[in-house]
C-alpha cells in the first residue's frame, strides 16, 4: 500500500478509533452496565463515575505503560542475561564486560564534560540574552532569531556546524569559516577540529549549546519579567549599579527557574546521541553513552552491554526524576 | 524599570550592540548553510560563502577546443579561437560572459603571466592572445597546433552568482538516487499521524487527571512527571523485540506507536497544566445543567484547551520531523525504501562529505519546514515552553 494512503488510513483510523472507544465506552457504562435508572439508580451513579476516570485514563496508561515503564524493566533484564546463550541469567557479567572496556570510560568521562559545560553555558548564555533583549527595542526580533535553532534538528545542526569546522588543505581557500578566522589571526596551518583530541568534544558541545541557549533564554526572559519591580526600584534607590541589581537581585529571585532551565538541558545531554552520530560517531575520543549503546545494540549486536549501558543512562536521570516528582507532589498540595 | 535611575546612553549602546553581536553569531552558521545551497560546487570550493555576497577572484584552468577538429588554417598559419566560457558551457554566448579576466597564463608555474588582450608568445612563433571577456586565438605552425588544446589558467573576477541548481538536483532529478523527494515524503508520512493521534488519547488522560477525582490520582501524575524524563534509549530494543512479536516489525506503523508512546508524557503534562487551570465555574455550571463528563469534554474542555493542543502538537511535530533515533530502530529497514531525510543526511554526511552543495542543499530541504512552522507558531511553542518546565 502506499505509504502516504496508509499514513492517512492511519489518521483516521487512529483519530476515529479514540473517539469511538471513547464515546462507545461512555455509553455502555451509562447505559448498560449502570444505567442511573431502576432502584439502584443512586448507587449505579456513583459506580459509573468511579469507574469513568478509568475509562478515560485507559488508553494513555496503557501506552505509557508498554512504551516506557516496561521498557525500563525489560532493559533492566535484559542487561543481566546472555543473549547468544538464548537469555540465560548471568547476573552483573555484562556490567564487568562494560567496566573493562575502555570505549565505555570514554563515554562516561565525555558525558561528564557535557554535563559540566552544555548545561552551564547555555543557562549562561540563555540568562545574558535575555536579560539584554528585554532591554531594547527590537528585542523580539533578537529573541527569535536566537531561539530559531530550537527548530533545527540535530542532524540539521551537524551539517551546519560541519561547514564551519570545515578544513581544506593549505594552498586552497579554506570555506570552513573557524579556518578562515583561524589562519586570518595567524594560524600556521588549517587545522581539522573534530579529530583533535579533547579539543573536538567542546566542538560538538558548541553544537547543543547553540542549540540549547534559546530555549534557556526564553524560560529565563519570562521569569526576569516576573520579577516584583518594587524590589528592583528598592535597590536602585539604595545605590546599586545595574551589575549589582542583576546578581545580587534579579538572578536569586530567579534561582528556581534557573535550575529548572538547568536540568532540563541536562537532560537533553545525558540522551545526546544525533550530534555525535553524525559528526564523529564517536571517533577520535569523542563517545558518548547514547551513542557507545547505540554501537554495542545495533553495530555489535551485543544486547546485554548495550542494555547495561542504557541502564547507566537512566541511573544518571534518576536524580532529576525524583527531584521533579518530589516538586510536583509538593506544588499539588 | 531601566529609566528609572536615568538612561545612560554609553550603556544602551553597549547593550545595542551585545545584542546585535549575539545575534549575528547565532545565524551566521545557517545562514552559510542558506548561502552555500544557492552556490555551484566550483563557487563553493573556490571561495568561503561569505565572500559569495561580493565579486569572486577565481583560479581556473581551461583549455582550447581541440585542434583536429577546430584548427583554421591560412597562409600555412593555423589558428584556434573561440570564447573560453562559452566552450566550457558556463555561458550560452560571449554575450553572457559575466566574468572579467585579470591575469593569465599558459602554465601552472606563471599563471599569471599576462594581462587580458596581451599576447603571449609560445615560442617558435607560437602565439596564445586572451581577451578579458574569455575570447582566445591561439596560433602557430601545424605541428604546434596539435594534439590537445593548449591549457590556460586564468584568474577572473566573476560577480556573485546564485543558482537553483542544487536544489534542482536534490528535489526534482528522478535520475538522482541520492535526491530527498522520496525521504520528504516518508518523513511527513512519519510525523503527521505521530503528531496527531497523541493529542486525543493525551488530552482525554488529562481531563481525568484534572478534574475528575478518584483515588491514585496524584501517584498517575507523579508517574507521568516521572516519564518524562525517562530515556527512549530504554526503549528500543524491548520495543522493537514487540513490534517483531507482535508481526509489526520495521515500518511506518511500529514508529507511529512508538512516537505516540514517547510524544505522551509530555502532551498529558503539558494539557494537564491547562486544564487544571480552567475556570471551575463554566465546569461546575455544566454538570449542574445535567452535563456528562464527556460532554464537558468535548464541547467545553477541548475548545477551550486550543492553545495547549497547538503547543503540544507543535513540539510534537518537530521532534518527530527532527527524528533520527527513533526512525533507525522503529522504520528504515535494509531495503532503504523508508528512510527519513535526517538518516539521509547521516549517509550523505558519510558518502558525499566534501560536496558541500549536495549536503547543504539537502540539509535545508529538511530544515526549511520546521523553520516555517517554528516562525508562523512561534508564540504557542513558548507559551508551551513556559507551561511545560515553570511550572
Amino acid at each position: 500500500m502506499n505509504p502516504a494512503l496508509q499514513g492517512i488510513l492511519t489518521i483516521v483510523v487512529g483519530v476515529g478509533g479514540c473517539v469511538a472507544y471513547f464515546y462507545l465506552s461512555n455509553q455502555f457504562l451509562d447505559r448498560i452496565l449502570f444505567p442511573p435508572r431502576g432502584p439502584n439508580a443512586g448507587r449505579n451513579i456513583n459506580r459509573a463515575n468511579a469507574i469513568r476516570p478509568w475509562l478515560f485514563l485507559f488508553p494513555a496508561i496503557f501506552a505509557l505503560g508498554l512504551y516506557l515503564a516496561y521498557p525500563v524493566f525489560e532493559t533492566l533484564r535484559l542487561s543481566m542475561t546472555d543473549r547468544s546463550a538464548g537469555g540465560a541469567f548471568v547476573g552483573g557479567e555484562n556490567y564487568s564486560r562494560m567496566f573493562d572496556d575502555p570505549k565505555f570510560w570514554e563515554a562516561v568521562s565525555n558525558n561528564f564534560l557535557w554535563l559540566l559545560i552544555v548545561p552551564a553555558a547555555s543557562t549562561a548564555f540563555g540568562l545574558l540574552a535575555a536579560q539584554l533583549t528585554d532591554r531594547i527595542s527590537w528585542g523580539n526580533i533578537a529573541k527569535s532569531l536566537i531561539f530559531m535553532p530550537m527548530a533545527i534538528s540535530f542532524v540539521g545542526a551537524a551539517v551546519i556546524f560541519k561547514l564551519v569546522y570545515d578544513a581544506r588543505p593549505e594552498d586552497v581557500a579554506q570555506i570552513g569559516v573557524l579556518n578562515a578566522l583561524y589562519l586570518q589571526f595567524g594560524g600556521a596551518e588549517p587545522i581539522t577540529w573534530l579529530t583533535v583530541p579533547f579539543w573536538n568534544n567542546i566542538f560538538l558541545m558548541i553544537v547543543l549549546i547553540w542549540i540549547q541557549t534559546g530555549f534557556a533564554m526564553v524560560i529565563l526572559s519570562a521569569a526576569l519579567r516576573g520579577i516584583p519591580e518594587e524590589t528592583v526600584e528598592a535597590a536602585i534607590v539604595d545605590g546599586a549599579n545595574p551589575f549589582q541589581v542583576f546578581f545580587k537581585i534579579k538572578v536569586p529571585q530567579i534561582a528556581g527557574t534557573i535550575v529548572v532551565v538547568w536540568t532540563t538541558i541536562t537532560i537533553v545531554v545525558l540522551k545526546v546521541f544525533d550530534i555525535v552520530f553524525a559528526m564523529t560517531n564517536g571517533q577520535w575520543e569523542t563517545q558518548v553513552l547514547a551513542n557507545y549503546m547505540y554501537d554495542k545494540m545495533f553495530r555489535a549486536n551485543d544486547w546485554g552491554v548495550g542494555s547495561a549501558s542504557a541502564m547507566i543512562i537512566m541511573l544518571l536521570v534518576t536524580p532529576i526524576l525524583v527531584w521533579n516528582v518530589y516538586n510536583a507532589r509538593k506544588e499539588m498540595r | 524599570m531601566d529609566n528609572i535611575a536615568g538612561k545612560k546612553p554609553a550603556l544602551t549602546w553597549a547593550v545595542h550592540l551585545s545584542v546585535a553581536a549575539l545575534v549575528l553569531v547565532w545565524i551566521f552558521p545557517t545562514l552559510g548553510l542558506l548561502v552555500s545551497s544557492f552556490r555551484t560546487t566550483d563557487q563553493i570550493r573556490s571561495s568561503g560563502w561569505w565572500a559569495s555576497l561580493f565579486p569572486a577572484v577565481q583560479n581556473e584552468v581551461f583549455r582550447a577546443a581541440d585542434p583536429a577538429e577546430n584548427r583554421v588554417e591560412r597562409d600555412g598559419v593555423f589558428t584556434v579561437s573561440g570564447n573560453l566560457y562559452v566552450l566550457d558551457g558556463r555561458a550560452d554566448s560571449v554575450e553572457d560572459v559575466r566574468a572579467e579576466i585579470q591575469s593569465w597564463g599558459t602554465s601552472s608555474r606563471a599563471i599569471s603571466a599576462y594581462g587580458p588582450g596581451e599576447t603571449a608568445d609560445l615560442g617558435d612563433g607560437e602565439t596564445m592572445t586572451v581577451e578579458v571577456n574569455g575570447d582566445y586565438v591561439w596560433s602557430g605552425k601545424d605541428d604546434q597546433i596539435s594534439g590537445r588544446g593548449q591549457r590556460i589558467f586564468v584568474t577572473a573576477e566573476s560577480p556573485p552568482e546564485f543558482t537553483l541548481g542544487n536544489y534542482q538536483t536534490v528535489l526534482f532529478d528522478e535520475s538522482n538516487r541520492e535526491g530527498m523527494a522520496k525521504a520528504f515524503f516518508n518523513t511527513l508520512t512519519v510525523t503527521i499521524p505521530a503528531t496527531i493521534i497523541p493529542i486525543l488519547i493525551a488530552a482525554f488522560a488529562a481531563y481525568a487527571l484534572a478534574w475528575m477525582e478518584f483515588p491514585g490520582r496524584a501517584l498517575l501524575i507523579a508517574g507521568v512527571v516521572a516519564l518524562l524524563v525517562v530515556p527512549l534509549q530504554l526503549a528500543l530494543i524491548p520495543l522493537l523485540s514487540l513490534h517483531n512479536d507482535l508481526g509489526i516489525g520495521k515500518g511506518y506503523v511500529g514508529v507511529w506507536l512508538a512516537h505516540t508512546g514517547f510524544g505522551l508524557p509530555l502532551a498529558i503534562y503539558l494539557l494537564r497544566n491547562y486544564m487544571v487551570g480552567l475556570p471551575r465555574d463554566i465546569i461546575e455550571c455544566a454538570k449542574v445543567d445535567g452535563a456528562t463528563d464527556f460532554q464537558i469534554f468535548i464541547k467545553i474542555i477541548l475548545p477551550l484547551s486550543f492553545p495547549a493542543l497547538a503547543s503540544f502538537a507543535i513540539f510534537q511535530f518537530l521532534w518527530t520531523w527532527n527524528d533520527l533515533l527513533v526512525a533507525m530502530v522503529f522504520l528504515i529497514d535494509s531495503s532503504g525504501e523508508t528512510t527519513v531525510m535526517t538518516r539521509q543526511i547521516v549517509e550523505l554526511l558519510g558518502t558525499r562529505g566534501g560536496d558541500w552543495e549536495i549536503l547543504a542543499t539537502s540539509a535545508f530541504v529538511s530544515i526549511a519546514v520546521p523553520l516555517v512552522v517554528f516562525f508562523a507558531m512561534q508564540k504557542y511553542l513558548v507559551r508551551g515552553l513556559l507551561a511545560g518546565s515553570v511550572k
